[in-house]
């Protein structure tokens, strides 16, 4: 059997997810945000909610994500996406509104803003990508950056007595009363793919369905500013990161 | 049991080179360039080894920018 004779319509399982328009994507090479926007445009197409989907882009490195994903996006200020969202989804009560957040808008100035939104129980889904450290300003200290790790604003590592210690905003959310879906999951192989697209497709159908508030963390890879290879920051995320963020779902009330 | 045959098909002005859809492969079948790149300069990847392809997507799953495009077929 020759190539040719593979490559035929018919013989088609797998390509680009339809919504995912040909916009080259400005993220490094080998960025988890690349993942998570296939998987949200595939949960959206599979929904057919493509007409009927308002999406959040945050300030951060997914910033420019209203460039890749044909729904109709509206950019928040700093840190106020959930609070857009709910404003959104008040006005637009038949609408999927989501917002896409990195752990610098969500976990950091936007703490306020989520945890409210959470808490109040708007029927939204709260997209967080947590890479533990700020991407697009060149790698400084986040909140969520692990006791030990360097980064450009704490070279010799984060240390509880200066710095703080992390902050675990999903196991935060699954206190509130007003969060229905809770999870955290990842996209460093197909498995862990496959289970994120799941959580997403679920807390975009319990938002639909009115039951409360849901956040996805996604955890996530940032291998520029861990300064390593795209393989190798998965590798160190395995080890790291999922000791201290371990995945599965916090909350299931739907 | 019949064996399944895939192809892949890189669109490789978007491919960034990152190496994650290599080590995803079960079979080997991609590598990236040594001597091509696009015109953004990166190293792309490619099919070495097309024969072993069974088409199971895992390539095109961890693709972060969607370039992989997978057909399956089963033999005759």
């Amino acid at each position: 059997m020759t190539k040719e004779e593979i490559i035929q319509p018919e013989n088609l399982v797998y390509k680009k997810p339809e919504l995912l328009n040909d916009t080259p994507m400005h993220y490094c090479p080998g960025c988890s945000h690349g993942v998570v926007h296939k998987l949200v445009a595939e949960v959206i197409a599979e929904m057919g909610m493509q007409e009927k989907t308002i999406a959040i882009s945050p300030v951060g490195c997914a910033v420019f994500a209203y460039k890749y994903i044909d729904v109709d996006w509206q950019e928040a200020a700093h840190g106020r996406a959930p609070a857009l969202a709910s404003a959104i989804k008040r006005l637009w009560p038949d609408r999927l509104v989501f917002t896409y957040q990195g752990d610098g808008d969500l976990a950091c100035i936007g703490t306020g803003e989520t945890i409210h939104a959470l808490n109040r129980g708007e029927n939204i889904t709260i997209i967080f990508i947590n890479n533990a450290i700020y991407g697009m300003t060149g790698g400084q200290m986040a909140p969520t950056t692990l006791l030990g790790m360097k980064t450009a604003t704490c070279p010799y590592g984060r240390e509880p007595a200066l710095h703080g210690y992390p902050l675990k905003v999903t196991e935060i959310a699954a206190t509130l009363q007003g969060t229905c879906y809770v999870t955290r999951q990842s996209v460093q192989s197909v498995a862990a793919i496959l289970k994120a697209k799941k959580a997403i497709r679920k807390a975009f159908e319990y938002s639909m369905q009115g039951k409360g508030s849901n956040l996805v963390e996604i955890v996530s890879t940032c291998n520029t500013n861990w300064r390593m290879s795209p393989v190798k920051a998965n590798q160190w995320m395995e080890e790291n990161m999922f000791p201290f963020y371990p995945l599965g779902d916090l909350k299931d009330n739907g | 049991m019949a064996k399944m045959r895939g192809a892949t098909v890189v669109d490789t002005e978007r491919c960034k080179g990152c190496g994650l859809c290599i080590v995803a492969c079960p079979f080997k079948v991609l590598a990236l360039s040594t001597k091509n790149v696009n015109q953004k300069g990166y190293n792309y990847a490619e099919a070495v080894a097309p024969d072993a392809c069974t088409g199971c997507t895992s390539c095109a799953i961890v693709c972060p920018d969607g370039c992989i495009t997978v057909y399956r077929k089963k033999e005759d």
